[in-house]
């Protein structure tokens, strides 16, 4: 069983209600049935799933490689577009990528068995000012003009 | 100049002890040498072919003498007393272990520096015009807006696995010393007609085995929207940009690939949320930024010693021609110090150098240092008056050599005798050429020659008037020549000349050209590229090859 990593540690995967293929979701037109995850290429434009946030509480990108970085964009993108369902990252992420991945907006990131031995959980604990101690967050904080 | 304030020197401080850990994971086998990569890469520290290299970013080119001498001790503590400056304003230690690579990082943040983002597929350290806030031609410094880009950019969550390494330069003077035009992302600032700052905005150049001059997507954005349409831009290629093959992975070839319209567009349909979520705190740390910048304050003292060793000394007047550059207060010079001495290694500095360089820089500089792109060192602020002192100083250093611009002020990537990826040596062909050329240099005047060990072009040879690309040919180092190329705002690749030449024949060779431009041009006033631009490339090809169609003296092996 696949490891998840939120910010509170490792813990099995607490998901029930299963996964759904983009391209089958696709054939759906829309009227997809509440309920499971939606699994979605990392090369998708955010755009082509506006239509499923309302019907998709998960949302599930692949790193199939610790070095290609499209799904930060893509979660970020899609938080940009309006989703507040879960997002959750999967596949090969580094502890020294967790806080890239919740700074663009998954929630969490699951990893297979052999990384989580690798790469134990106290390696993947954030500090606790994540969120406001990045030159990004004060670029981007309200201005006093 | 900026200061550090608290978030930068902790964050600076947790980068550091984040990277000794990522160290040890390596040393006690955690963390795979594939796994380590990226992130050795993010801390500018690669392996080369004899040791790990160190680049340590100094950010659009500025420095003080504080930081200078610290880069001397480093040299001396860690490395073998020198370091090399390179086009892209860093400077890198060539003999670092990777155990006291920490130690060194930790080195540089007691004086504010930092070896973020040098290296791997993220925004690397953003270059800038070396005569910032002191050149007489320009219409802003353009180092806040580097400074604002180095911090927005700097750990960027979304931005740190790009498909490819992405650069990016600004330049706040028309007149292009930045080389813009040849960077993934190049920033012109512009004024338009009610006075606002803003930006022209190219995408997509670059050097390397695919060189293109970059494509303006943007005339005019306003400055207060550059970190949103920055943004925009890095999505768009960060989603799209090929994975697939390394050497299509630059922006160049998505922009390319998709067309510069359908890019504007991607680009354009991404800026408006983006722009939203800037809610001014950047407009706020920009106002913070240019406030740091604020310019010295000017001595004001008459300029006789100039103006006598100006009138008495041939020699000062040789230096002060070729080395010194017009400063916007007319009492003020810009003082550039060539680390290009005939048969040196262009770019490298010694310890002892560097602290003359930061002793000159305290006593009659304001304190301020600049890495050029061109590999020498600036003195931006001198008044006249100690320009003499200065060049005393230098010359008994072995600094004082008056070649700024002209023949053997040579770019040259470190080569083979440092590079894992190069074909063919470099530094060694620099300086034959230049104790080759320095009895007609001063007669041939501006003349910018630029050699890489290898495609990547880490040497500019595509944009240098005379470009050399040494290769390998079955075992033998095989040197191409390229002609007319330019690196500044009327930037243009250069024509490939011929077959190549093997090192020994090339030395000759480069010197007809220089004689020929000689013989072609029209007077003294017209330069090198000038009379190039003019008279096209047959005269300067049968300098190299001779009038016979089939060039007897190259070899093609």
């Amino acid at each position: 069983m696949n490891t998840i990593v939120t910010d509170d540690g490792f813990r099995d995967d607490d998901w029930t209600l299963g996964f759904r293929n983009w391209e089958n979701a696709e054939q759906v037109d829309g009227d997809l049935p509440e309920g499971p995850a939606l699994d979605v290429p990392n090369s998708i434009a955010g755009e082509d799933l506006v239509d499923f946030f309302a019907s998709a509480p998960m949302i599930r990108v692949p790193f199939p490689s610790h070095v290609d970085g499209r799904g930060f964009t893509l979660a970020r993108r899609l938080r940009l577009l309006g989703y507040r369902g879960r997002l959750r990252a999967r596949g090969h992420v580094l502890p020294d990528q967790y806080l890239m991945a919740r700074r663009c907006g998954f929630d969490e990131v699951e990893i297979d068995r052999d990384l989580a031995l690798r790469q134990p959980e106290e390696l993947w604990r954030p500090c606790d000012s994540w969120r406001t101690r990045n030159y990004q967050a004060r670029l981007r904080a309200s201005g006093s003009a | 100049m900026y200061r550090y304030n608290d978030f930068d020197r902790s964050y600076v401080r947790d980068r550091v002890e984040q990277f000794r850990k990522q160290v040890e994971r390596r040393i006690d086998g955690t963390l795979s040498e594939e796994e380590f990569k990226p992130f050795r890469l993010m801390n500018g520290l690669y392996l080369q072919l004899h040791a790990y290299m160190l680049r340590v970013a100094i950010p659009y080119g500025t420095l003080d003498s504080r930081q200078m001498r610290q880069l001397a001790y480093i040299a001396d503590r860690w490395d073998k007393g020198y370091g090399h400056f390179t086009t892209r304003q860093n400077i890198q230690f060539n003999w670092p272990k990777l155990r006291d690579v920490p130690d060194i990082l930790e080195a540089l943040a007691d004086v504010e520096m930092h070896a973020i983002q040098t290296s791997g597929n993220c925004v690397r350290n953003v270059t800038s015009d070396h005569f910032a806030g002191a050149s007489a031609d320009e219409i802003n410094d353009p180092r806040p807006v580097a400074e604002l880009i180095r911090q927005w950019s700097t750990d960027h969550p979304e931005f740190a696995f790009l498909p490819r390494k992405f650069k990016i330069a600004v330049t706040g003077s028309p007149v292009d010393r930045a080389v813009t035009r040849a960077h993934d992302i190049g920033l012109r600032m512009v004024r338009d007609d009610d006075g606002n700052d803003g930006f022209e905005v190219i995408v997509g150049g670059g050097l390397g085995r695919t060189p293109v001059i970059g494509t303006v997507i943007r005339d005019f954005l306003p400055e207060a929207d550059l970190l949103p349409y920055l943004e925009a831009i890095l999505q768009v290629y960060n989603a799209i940009g090929r994975r697939d093959n390394k050497y299509k992975a630059r922006i160049k070839i998505t922009v390319r690939e998709t067309g510069v319209e359908a890019f504007r567009t991607l680009v354009e349909d991404r800026f408006p949320v983006l722009r939203r979520v800037f809610e001014g705190g950047d407009r706020d740390f920009a106002r913070q930024i240019r406030a740091a910048f604020a310019e010295p304050e000017y001595a004001d003292a008459p300029t006789s010693p100039f103006d006598a060793a100006m009138d008495n000394d041939p020699a000062f007047r040789a230096f002060a021609r070729t080395n010194l550059h017009p400063h916007k207060n007319p009492d003020y010079g810009i003082v550039t110090i060539s680390l290009k001495a005939h048969g040196a290694t262009p770019g490298d500095a010694t310890s002892d150098q560097m602290r003359l360089i930061a002793d000159l820089a305290e006593a009659f500089g304001h304190d301020e240092i600049r890495i050029s792109h061109e590999q020498n060192i600036v003195l931006p602020h001198v008044h006249k008056k100690d320009i003499p002192a200065i060049r005393a100083a230098l010359s008994e250093a072995g600094l004082g050599t008056a070649n700024i611009g002209l023949a053997s002020d040579i770019i040259a990537c470190p080569g083979m005798d440092y590079c894992a990826l190069a074909t063919a040596r470099s530094i060694p062909i620099a300086q034959q050429i230049a104790n080759r050329l320095k009895d007609i240099e001063a007669e041939v005047g501006s003349l910018k020659i630029k050699i890489s060990g290898c495609i990547n072009a880490c040497g500019h040879h595509h944009v240098g008037h005379i470009g050399i690309l040494g290769l390998d040919r079955a075992g033998t180092e095989n040197y191409q020549v390229t002609l007319g190329g330019d690196a500044t705002e009327s930037a243009r690749l250069g024509d490939r000349a011929g077959p190549g030449f093997s090192a020994d024949e090339l030395i000759p060779a480069i010197e007809r050209l220089a004689r020929r431009y000689i013989e072609v041009r029209e007077d003294e006033g017209e330069s090198f590229i000038e009379t190039y631009l003019r008279a096209g490339k047959e005269p300067f090809r049968t300098a190299l090859y001779g009038e016979a169609p089939r060039p007897a003296a190259a070899s093609r092996s």
